[in-house]
């Protein structure tokens, strides 16, 4: 699915955290939203994924407006910052629950949610945790569990907010190449937050560099880093 | 050895301070925490079970028939189920009223929160025997709005709805107040975890609100129901203490205890006692139960 953003602004009371942006994403791209914090990148993931709605602007999907549309009708597979699993449900529970908040006569029967949560745990390599509660599982564990429980609601799109940021640098690496996969076998547009130029660069096909509710640069990262476009471009990716 | 490794052992050995027992700086010396404990017991001797073993024994100092045959009497047949509607309905109101403004001022933010939190705890500031007859002259025939609803059939005052009211009032607070610390702490991340995978307003806070703020809730609605069923100045102001119609458990302890009818007084305050006790029990039976659960929470 394609995402076209027109004009999008935000203001929370007097402060503005988003100016007036603009941006086209292309389907099945894996792109990052690169900035320090204060930018209004995860306003924007937020706007997109209807938990926030745009002071004025307008969003796309598919060339069809989706400014008004509800958090539930985005059906945007949302990965929160701390993940925000379920903590009194297993892991199990935690992927299911979206299917079993589909109205009764689109909701698969038991059998089918047991096929596509075990499906879903082979496909983030962690076959044999679905009884287990959230606080018995490690950090990068509970990112998984919230990746496969976003992808769940087979959703158009993916959007992560700092998935990697509270993990050590070893399971960083590691889920970065996860990460990879799973966009390269499911073909969703795919839209991450980091303040890790490294980890935009490295694992995204396009890069977003915001900075105080602006978008400074949008490219490729080999363009980017060829090419910053303006100061503070340069500035924070050579950082 | 070489000398630079040799130096720190070089000062004299007798200069090393005596080996002594493993100890954290936290620890305080044996002599000090026999006095704390002591002191501690001590209060609780004499604060908690000293009157509680005298209640009970007043109870039955007559005997266990006599005690029995005291609550027997219609009027105080009447006045423990009076306490146990009052109860029955005002702890669940509040318990409403309280999830509601918890859910409220932990997680939106809006102009006059601070003022609707001490609204909240306005109740427990203010004395009881002034909510009364705060009420009292809200609801009597003296004000347009008493005497509009005492025309229409709509007696509050010297009525049970009266002593309902004040009951709701003296225990808003109990529910909230537990509720919200442990909501704010929360956060929302959870609800809108829930909302992006689809599930409406009224599932999420089915299914995700209410099972994380549970043993919270259990705790407040506890805490409020005890509250309830012992309320004294409230009641009695509202109330205009008819015998056999407005009478509540604590109201007849006074009466009977005034009138010198010990074992009738004792007995009254040793079933309203116990009440407070079985729930006591009952929750610490079920955190036994659910211990495992609690402990998982805790370590997230």
């Amino acid at each position: 699915m394609n995402i076209e953003i027109e004009e999008l602004a935000k203001e929370f009371g007097a402060t503005t955290a988003l100016m007036p942006v603009s941006l086209s994403i292309p389907s099945g791209a894996l792109v990052s939203l690169l900035g320090p914090s204060g930018s209004g990148k995860t306003t924007l993931l937020r706007v997109l994924g209807g938990l926030e709605f745009p002071t004025s602007g307008r969003v796309l999907f598919d060339g069809q407006d989706a400014t008004g549309l509800s958090v539930q009708e985005r059906r945007a597979g949302f990965v929160f910052q701390h993940y925000a699993l379920f903590r009194h449900m297993t892991v199990f529970e935690n992927i299911a629950y979206g299917l079993r908040a589909r109205p009764r006569r689109s909701r698969p029967t038991e059998a089918e949610i047991d096929r596509r949560v075990h499906k879903l745990l082979a496909m983030i390599q962690l076959p044999d945790i679905a009884r287990r509660y959230p606080a018995q599982l490690s950090g990068g564990q509970r990112q998984r569990v919230a990746l496969a429980r976003a992808l769940a609601i087979e959703p158009r799109m993916l959007l992560l907010d700092e998935p990697f940021g509270a993990l050590d640098a070893r399971v960083r690496r590691e889920l970065r190449g996860g990460l990879r996969t799973i966009h390269d076998q499911t073909g969703l547009t795919t839209i991450f937050v980091t303040h890790d130029q490294e980890e935009a660069m490295e694992l995204s096909d396009l890069v977003v560099v915001m900075s105080m509710g602006r978008i400074e640069q949008v490219g490729a990262p080999r363009e980017i880093r060829a090419r910053p476009a303006t100061r503070f471009v340069a500035e924070f990716i050579d950082a | 050895m070489p000398a630079d490794i040799a130096l720190p052992a070089s000062a004299p050995l007798s200069a090393r301070p005596p080996r002594r027992r493993a100890r954290r700086v936290t620890t305080e010396p044996g002599w000090f925490r026999a006095a704390l404990i002591a002191t501690v017991l001590t209060l609780l001797a004499l604060l908690l079970f000293l009157p509680l073993w005298e209640v009970f024994s007043q109870a039955l100092s007559e005997g266990f028939g006599a005690a029995v045959a005291s609550l027997g009497n219609p009027d105080a047949r009447h006045a423990i189920l009076l306490t146990l509607l009052t109860a029955l309905v005002a702890v669940p109101m509040n318990a409403a009223f309280g999830i509601a403004a918890a859910w409220m001022i932990a997680k939106f933010d809006f102009r006059g929160k601070a003022f609707l939190i001490t609204l909240i705890d306005l109740p427990f500031s203010v004395s009881p025997v002034v909510a009364g007859l705060c009420l009292t002259l809200l609801f009597g025939s003296g004000s347009a709005l008493g005497a509009f609803m005492i025309a229409h059939g709509m007696q509050v005052v010297f009525a049970v709805p009266g002593i309902i009211l004040a009951t709701m009032f003296v225990t808003f607070p109990f529910v909230a107040r537990e509720l919200i610390p442990v909501m704010q702490e929360q956060g929302r991340a959870e609800e809108e975890a829930a909302l992006t995978l689809g599930a409406s307003g009224w599932r999420t806070f089915r299914t995700v609100t209410l099972p994380n703020i549970r043993w919270a809730l259990l705790y407040g609605v506890l805490l409020c129901n005890a509250r309830a069923m012992g309320e004294f100045g409230a009641v009695a102001v509202i109330s205009g203490k008819i015998r056999g119609e407005t009478i509540t458990m604590p109201l007849m302890i006074e009466m009977s205890y005034n009138e010198y009818l010990t074992v009738a007084a004792f007995t009254m305050a040793a079933l309203l006692a116990s009440l407070g006790l079985v729930m006591l029990t009952a929750k610490t039976l079920l955190e036994w139960r659910f211990a495992d659960q609690l402990a998982a929470r805790h370590r997230h």
